[in-house]
């Protein structure tokens, strides 16, 4: 039996957009998103007593403290995670886990990647991931030792990766396309999504460019805009709520380094320790989940997750995979909102359609793809390259 | 956005050296790979103040092989990196030092369809005049 005192109530999430229409600055989106999730599970912002947040670009010093203000509000918790793709799971664990040592009582967790306003009339630019991934610093190893190379962004790291589990593993380009095909199924029922009506096969996969080998570009997510926010609260008052109470019962956390050129394995990831602790905590067993809502910035991530997490063996992920029906419809539901590359990634929040994919679910609210039984989820997040990772058991009351 | 990545006169991004991490591309520019060394968990990179094994901080410089392994590598197709496009297509590595260590480095003189995971590799170095690069290439010893 996992924890029970912190309970998932409700959310709000935005579709990415690869332009947005509506620019904004930073409160004014968390604003928007805390209005939107309140108002979900219908309590007053006077009750929230926590903040979590990614950071607040136009406000990026004492940032819980500017935004309690621009909220109106006060708080007994609040806190800036900077785990990179793990910041969304890792900002409900640090929130359910503020609520259970008794440090408040409704957390908002609030999540967004939102363009600011320019001066000159707004005409949203496309989101693009920083090159550099703020290593150029002069004292930063990545700006000494990595960047000079063309170690830049996300791609060439889990490229490397790929790269090196195939050698060692020999799974196939095709096997790796196949969850990009399966998450894209699922995605075209999801109206929140970039890919609406533009289903992919294998051959799809494939036949797009290829950008760093072995990734090909439909293996990789489509950066967006986007946003979304999910509202956290004791047990005692969930149950007076509209929505079923989804308890955090077990959470884990795994940082091992930042560039991918100084992980101690390339082919074992921070997946293996955070679920350990996660599981353990929850008292669960890996069987036991209904669905599974997976990190997918690339295809290679899923697949490296399905071993590390505990779902198959070592080096036995490509079999799983082609064993498996992975969409909602399937037999191993896998991220059933269609996941980040089913989707597009939200930018930040890209991490947060994780948690709401499964707290969808097992509140019995994910419409065309709801799973005919769901009480148990495992939710991931990865960060930085292959580099921190979260996990989360969600349970329904 | 602001970049504070050093760039060199040809436009491609090139370290910028610390106090720490100086004597490193000093030695690059005189043709020689060194790494610093603790007497107790032997030899680290990146360069670093103090043993990322003990936080140790009687490390010393000493000179290394220069032979390597590929670890593992990317053919950047695209130039992520803008800057780089001049330079595609451009093969990341990781690269296994016989030493032990593991850096981060680019494979150049070999076409991408001859590159192979565990290739031996043998040191060498682009100076881009302002800044040292750390390269590998084939070899065949």
């Amino acid at each position: 039996m996992g924890k029970r005192s912190a309970a998932l109530v409700g959310y709000t999430e935005w579709a990415p957009q690869r332009k947005w229409e509506s620019p904004m600055f930073s409160m004014e989106a968390c604003a928007a998103l805390a209005a939107e999730a309140l108002a979900d599970v219908g309590l007053e912002k006077d009750v929230v007593d926590g903040l979590v947040i990614g950071g607040l670009q136009d406000s990026p010093m004492f940032a819980p403290l500017a935004l309690a203000e621009y909220l109106g509000i006060q708080t007994h918790f609040g806190e800036v995670v900077d785990l990179g793709g793990a910041s969304s799971a890792a900002m409900v664990w640090r929130a359910a886990a503020a609520i259970e040592v008794g440090m408040c009582d409704t957390v908002l967790v609030l999540v967004h990647s939102t363009p600011p306003p320019v001066e000159s009339g707004a005409d949203g630019e496309k989101m693009m991931l920083p090159p550099y991934l703020a290593g150029d610093a002069w004292g930063s190893p990545q700006g000494q030792f990595d960047i000079p190379y063309g170690l830049v962004a996300a791609t060439p790291s889990f490229a490397m990766v790929a790269n090196r589990y195939m050698k060692e593993f020999g799974v196939s380009s095709e096997t790796l396309a196949k969850i990009a095909v399966m998450e894209r199924d699922s995605g075209l029922e999801n109206p929140k999504s970039v890919f609406r009506g533009k289903p992919i096969d294998v051959e799809d996969v494939l036949a797009s460019p290829m950008v760093c080998d072995p990734i090909h570009l439909f293996e990789m997510v489509m950066p967006c805009w986007g946003g979304g926010a999910v509202v956290l609260t004791t047990a005692e008052r969930a149950k007076r709520l509209p929505h079923r109470p989804v308890f955090v019962s077990g959470y884990g956390e795994y940082i091992s380094h930042k560039t991918v050129s100084y992980m101690p394995t390339l082919t074992e990831t921070p997946a293996k320790p955070a679920a350990d602790q996660a599981f353990g905590m929850a008292g669960a067993e890996r069987s036991a989940i209904d669905l599974a809502s997976f990190y997918d910035c690339f295809t290679i991530t899923v697949l490296l997750t399905i071993e590390d997490a505990g779902f198959a063996r070592k080096g036995e992920g490509g079999r799983f995979v082609e064993e498996h029906d992975l969409r909602f419809s399937g037999d191993w539901p896998l991220n059933t909102h269609g996941g980040q590359l089913g989707m597009g990634q939200g930018g930040a929040a890209g991490g947060l359609s994780h948690v709401i994919d499964s707290l969808c679910q097992l509140q019995g609210r994910a419409g065309r793809v709801q799973l005919p039984k769901a009480d148990m989820a495992y939710v991931t997040g990865v960060g930085g390259l292959m580099a921190s990772h979260v996990g989360l058991v969600l349970e329904g009351a | 956005m602001r970049i504070e990545q050093t760039m060199a006169a040809c436009g491609r991004p090139i370290p910028r050296r610390t106090p720490t991490s100086a004597p490193y591309f000093d030695a690059a520019r005189e043709g020689r790979l060194v790494l610093q060394r603790c007497p107790r968990n032997g030899f680290f990179f990146y360069p670093r103040s103090r043993c990322p094994h003990c936080l140790g901080e009687d490390w010393k410089w000493e000179e290394v092989s220069g032979r390597g392994t590929l670890y593992s590598y990317t053919v950047d197709r695209v130039g992520l990196d803008p800057t780089q496009r001049t330079q595609l297509p451009l093969i990341v590595s990781l690269v296994e030092l016989a030493e032990g260590p593991r850096l981060t480095s680019r494979v150049v003189d070999c076409a991408p369809e001859d590159i192979e995971i565990g290739m031996p590799l043998m040191v060498c170095f682009e100076d881009l005049g302002e800044g040292m690069l750390i390269h590998f290439r084939p070899s065949t010893d």
